[in-house]
């Protein structure tokens, strides 16, 4: 469904088909300090898919990731989610972690429901729901391990599940396999891609590898060097319902690395 | 252990001392430090009287509510001066001023104000152990990684909620280390505290020991005293380690 959504795009560049379920207007964030980090955003985020935040390394992809979220306030513009502005995190959005954020002292069980467990739902109503979730990423049988006892790859499992199981119709990632290992880390984005087509969501990438960003990204937002603007928005247009492994040899696939590669590579020095 | 080859028990450095200690007994220094084996005997002695057993009833009664004061208080402000810049600009300088000052010099304020009861020695043993679980507190709160506070924040925790599932948790093994450290001064709190009232407790004991030049009685005394907190130290660090595996992997 998300890769017919994807087909039936107008020109890459254009504004989002469909409507904006998260709007960024004119966004700017300038750290104390004087750094500045992002010098006026303006982007929707189309309903329903996946795009992705792309740029050179300290270009300010996570701070505007994180703008989005609440966690981090704008200097001017604002963001609206759902036509609503957002003053802080909120319930339709949830976040996946780069370094996984998993509470140490406690099991998988309990680390994926807690966000359940903020909202007061009773305890066995949320490991149900938790316990689902758990099993959707692969991860059955770990209920009653802790973030210790799990490899990297199955601990962004775990942040993943936890964000799920929120049930926001914003899912934010900010770099979520980059504490992985590769081998890793293609099978998650393979299994990510499973994921995505079965939940509807609406997901918010962030990464800085091309490769990555072409293989699970309806959208790609490029953006420049800081003080950060946006370059360009490419959208890729894959056929992602057969061989997962089959995207990695699509032209498509290939073109469209070595197209972002070639806008990059500018900024490079 | 092992020396010139040999296996040596456990303790051995211990029996060593207490040898030595026994020989030097039976010399002319035995009439200020008595032979080990008599002192062992007055413990046994004094053990069961009921003067002893009131002394320890009040002492640890004393030092189990002026630590819980000390713990009770000293966790929440230690986080809160960790999580708020202004309660740490507020209260840093008087918790270090507090830790370094030679507190025992303030007892006899505390005895003016409190009487010669057992409120003076409770807050004597606060007084001495409260700062540095504070200050350990303070350093475990801040040394929790930004994107676990952001977790908590994201997934709509309210302060209380941030502060009792996350802070408190994630900050433990140094909030436990705080403890052990304030537990160990509280031993001293009490006993000092005890000395300079010097009617309440072991200080009662110790004061009669010593007017009367009971060297055996003291130095029995003594040794219950010490044995007390150094089985507290092992007893909390035993608790340290049992929270240990996750310090680590949450590096």
């Amino acid at each position: 469904m998300i890769a017919s959504l994807a087909n039936v795009a107008p020109h890459p560049g254009t504004a989002a088909q469909g409507s904006a379920i998260v709007s960024v207007r004119n966004i700017k964030k300038t750290y104390p300090g004087g750094v500045e980090a992002l010098s006026g955003i303006t982007l929707d985020f189309p309903e329903g898919q996946l795009t992705t935040l792309l740029g050179p390394s300290g270009c300010g992809k996570t701070t505007l990731l994180k703008i989005i979220a609440g966690l981090l306030p704008a200097t001017s513009g604002e963001v609206l989610v759902g036509g609503r502005t957002v003053t802080g995190p909120g319930p339709e959005r949830s976040f996946v972690f780069q370094d996984f954020a998993l509470m140490p002292w406690a099991s998988v069980l309990r680390n994926v429901a807690f966000g359940l467990e903020l909202r007061g739902v009773r305890k066995s109503e949320r490991e149900a729901i938790a316990v689902g979730h758990i099993a959707k990423v692969g991860l059955k049988g770990f209920e009653y391990k802790y973030p210790h006892e799990l490899s990297g790859g199955m601990r962004q499992r775990v942040g993943l599940a936890r964000a799920l199981a929120v049930d926001s119709a914003v899912i934010m990632m900010d770099e979520p396999f980059s504490a992985v290992d590769e081998q890793t880390r293609r099978k998650f984005q393979e299994d990510l891609l499973g994921l995505i087509a079965n939940e509807k969501k609406t997901f918010l990438f962030v990464t800085h590898s091309i490769e990555e960003a072409v293989y699970v990204s309806d959208r790609i937002v490029l953006l420049s060097r800081r003080p950060s603007r946006v370059s360009t928005i490419i959208e890729p247009k894959l056929d992602r319902s057969g061989d997962p492994e089959g995207i990695r040899r699509d032209p498509a696939y290939l073109d469209a690395v070595e197209g972002i590669w070639q806008s990059l590579k500018k900024y490079l020095d | 252990m092992t020396m010139f080859g040999y296996r040596l028990p456990m303790m051995t450095s211990l029996i060593l001392w207490a040898v030595l200690w026994e020989l030097v007994g039976h010399t002319e220094a035995g009439f200020i430090l008595p032979p080990l084996s008599k002192i062992v005997m007055r413990m046994g002695e004094i053990l069961p009287t009921p003067s002893f057993a009131e002394a320890l009833l009040i002492t640890g009664r004393s030092f189990l509510t002026g630590v819980g004061i000390a713990v009770l208080a000293g966790v929440p402000i230690g986080i809160l001066m960790g999580r708020s810049i202004i309660a740490d600009r507020l209260l840093l300088p008087w918790v270090n001023l507090f830790l370094s000052a030679p507190l025992s010099a303030l007892v006899p304020v505390i005895m003016v104000l409190f009487g010669l009861g057992e409120a003076t020695i409770i807050l004597t043993v606060t007084l001495f152990a409260i700062w540095i679980i504070v200050l350990n507190a303070r350093v475990g709160v801040r040394s929790i990684s930004p994107s676990l506070v952001e977790m908590a924040q994201s997934f709509g925790a309210s302060r209380w909620q941030a502060f009792s599932k996350v802070y408190v948790w994630a900050a433990l093994p140094e909030i436990l280390a705080g403890v052990r450290l304030g537990v160990i001064r509280a031993v001293k709190g009490v006993v000092i505290g005890q000395l300079l009232v010097s009617v309440v407790g072991f200080g009662t004991l110790f004061e009669i020991y010593s007017s009367h030049f009971l060297m055996e009685h003291f130095w029995a005394l003594l040794l219950v005293l010490f044995a007390f907190a150094f089985a507290l130290n092992e007893g909390m660090a035993w608790l340290e380690r049992k929270v240990q595996y996750y310090a680590a992997s949450r590096a």
